[in-house]
């Protein structure tokens, strides 16, 4: 898995609060065995109408969210579901940052594992991004190593991460690569217990 | 001594690495895995010629995609291959699997707790979001994704950051007719679905210690529902008399040994919680939801919400969007609400009580006219218990059909759907757009709510429908 430092792109907003996995990926997907191939399939209920075509409303389908990179949302995204063909879905689609007030423990979790970098910023942060990506295409950089995010026209974020998913999603680590390393203490944490 | 909550007791016992600025490195005792969440898991070790670290810890069963017409007959080419990859998985790193064919099969949070796997004071993972289930035995459980599946399966340990603890007080007893399931989407209603994001709940309170461990199992199910990472419920001789002779339990001596352990866990007095909530039992009445998430719920004698009387716009908006995926004018009392389907099932309500429940109020009576209804109990097990009882002779008399164990319509990931446009009452705990099928409009109820809906063919107060008293 590649490391993030710096990531450039087009931002998409999508102001809706309590997106749940379901929307994300909904459950007729779920069959495959793979980790591949799910962006086709992302939103898929509210990306395509019963027939197929495109929802021209749908917030990914506009003109100006083409080939966005990052992703803005409103509170509580990617509840519900443990499913990680979420961020696997997001990350297919292109997506590598996702921006929102708070995420769903789980959903959290599993982007980090899988490289995408989801930042939580304070709501009025997030509310100046979503006016700004609304209608035009909108730029922005963001910097973990910095922990900050910033366009070309003064607006400027900071973020906080733990340490130790920073340190994860720089480099791109396999997190179980680095847990066989503490192979002893978890040999002896079991005799200890007996189990 | 230093006062704990059974959370940070279980959590101080389980830590293998602390090491400053970094998450902690807990131990998992028990890991159950299903069809969906796990192949990319399996795929991973075989891609880094690894294997499963403890296969004794590691128990598997097929639930998502099992037909529950007939198990057999698996139409669906890609369920049936995700089915046999993980019957060649487990088969390949020695991990036990309660397959389609095993006595033991069911849902994956119904099993568990039915053969004894589920014990207090353990952590328990499972690839899936409702693991928060096996927290009502006093374990600390919750649900992962794929990725962490893997590093599961190949450390049997995991690195977790300390959540916080909440309280969710829940006073008073309950009224006669209002069931677990309600108290845990009242509570959802009152303070939102992530009100618990972050934290691990304990439930505590009369109307929690006077539950059965099938009651207390429905409520701590939903506590992903509120967002929160677990919800767990301190042991007491109600999980000692539960777990008491289970196939995965210690026997005899060992047991009454196990229960010494089991009951230092429970939180002591005067212990400190994060965060402390409340909510009064006698007050809650049963619950219908009438959106398209799980707060979005009211008391079987109110209305549907006008946006109208909302002066925040994000609130407005809300309510419109879920109204008009629901179909629902403003301000409609609930019970003028009709349903086309009713779904008694899930890891929420499938097990011998709600089962009982939803016979007692369908017995002597019929399915309205135009209303489907599906029993669909949560494991073999159940279901010839429930035979055994003549339960599915009452559910088949009265107009249900009777149903082989698995999630069915709760998801829909198998042939069980709702038609688009079309109505369900149903006692799953998710009511997401799309979940029980495109365009599906799911009511979350009780299993006694559920089957005087099948009956009215439409939402009613089961208190003045029935006057035998649900608990």
């Amino acid at each position: 898995m590649a490391g993030i430092v710096v990531h450039k792109g087009n931002v998409a907003a999508m102001n809706r609060v309590n997106v749940d996995t379901d929307q994300i990926i909904p459950k007729q997907f779920l069959k495959r065995i793979e980790r591949t191939g799910f962006g086709q399939f992302l939103f898929f209920d509210w990306r395509f109408h019963s027939d197929g075509s495109d929802n021209e409303k749908f917030e990914l389908n506009q003109p100006h969210n083409q080939n966005a990179s990052i992703l803005v949302a409103n509170q509580n995204f990617g509840c519900g579901s443990s499913r990680e063909h979420a961020p696997w879905a997001l990350q297919d689609y292109g997506f590598q940052v996702i921006i929102a007030p708070n995420f769903a423990d789980i959903f959290y979790n599993n982007c980090v594992k899988n490289g995408i970098l989801a930042i939580q910023l304070p709501e009025e942060k997030v509310n100046e991004l979503l006016v700004k990506a609304d209608e035009a295409v909108y730029e922005l950089t963001v910097d973990l190593s910095q922990q900050i995010l910033f366009d070309d026209n003064g607006f400027k974020a900071e973020f906080t991460i733990d340490p130790y998913w920073k340190e994860m999603l720089l480099n791109g680590w396999d997190e179980v690569s680095l847990t066989l390393n503490y192979e002893e203490d978890i040999s002896n944490y079991e005799k200890q217990r007996a189990l | 001594m230093t006062k704990k909550t059974i959370i940070e007791k279980i959590w101080e016992k389980h830590t293998v690495v602390s090491e400053p600025g970094k998450p902690s490195l807990l131990y998992i005792d028990l890991h159950m895995v299903h069809e969906v969440t796990s192949p990319q898991a399996f795929e991973g070790l075989r891609l880094k010629g690894r294997k499963v670290r403890r296969p004794d810890l590691t128990f598997a069963t097929m639930d998502h995609n099992v037909p529950t017409l007939d198990r057999y007959v698996i139409k669906d080419e890609i369920a049936k291959k995700q089915m046999d990859t993980l019957s060649d998985n487990c088969q390949q790193f020695g991990v036990r699997v309660a397959d389609l064919n095993s006595p033991d099969s069911g849902i994956v949070h119904v099993i568990g707790p039915e053969l004894g796997l589920t014990q207090p004071g353990k952590t328990i993972v499972c690839g899936d979001s409702h693991t928060s289930t096996h927290g009502a035995f006093g374990a600390l459980a919750f649900g992962i994704g794929t990725s962490e599946v893997e590093h599961v399966l190949s450390t049997q340990t995991l690195w977790q950051s300390k959540p916080k603890t909440l309280q969710v007080h829940v006073k008073g007893d309950l009224p006669l007719g209002v069931t677990a399931k309600d108290i845990i989407l009242a509570i959802i209603a009152k303070f939102g679905v992530n009100f618990g994001t972050g934290s691990i709940i304990e439930f505590t309170g009369e109307a929690i210690r006077n539950m059965t461990m099938e009651e207390r199992m429905t409520v701590c199910n939903m506590s992903i529902e509120a967002g929160a990472k677990a919800g767990l419920i301190s042991p007491d001789e109600t999980t000692f008399e539960y777990l008491k002779g289970r196939q995965y339990v210690p026997q005899g001596e060992e047991f009454e040994k196990a229960v010494e352990q089991w009951r230092e866990l429970a939180t002591d007095e005067g212990a400190e919680y994060d965060r402390t909530v409340e909510i009064e039992a006698s007050e809650i009445e049963p619950q219908v939801t009438w959106g398209t998430n799980p707060s979005q719920g009211i008391g079987v004698n109110g209305v549907v919400p006008n946006p109208a009387d909302y002066n925040n716009a994000a609130d407005k908006i809300a309510i419109e969007q879920a109204l008009n995926y629901m179909g629902l004018t403003p301000s409609t009392p609930i019970t003028n609400v009709e349903v086309q389907h009713v779904f008694i099932g899930s890891c929420t309500n499938s097990r011998m009580s709600d089962l009982r429940a939803a016979a007692q109020v369908a017995k002597g009576r019929k399915v309205a006219p135009g209303v489907r209804a599906m029993v669909v109990p949560g494991s073999q097990k159940i279901k010839l218990q429930a035979e055994a009882e003549g339960l599915d002779q009452v559910f088949l008399d009265a107009g249900f059909e009777w149903r082989e164990s698995g999630c069915s319509m709760c998801l829909s990931m198998n042939p069980d759907f709702v038609p688009e446009g079309e109505r369900c009452a149903s006692t799953s705990n998710r009511n997401f757009e799309g979940r029980q099928g495109k365009g599906a409009r799911t009511h979350l109820v009780s299993p006694a709510m559920a089957a005087a809906a099948a009956v009215a063919g439409k939402f009613v107060d089961v208190r003045t429908f029935t006057e035998a008293t649900v608990k």
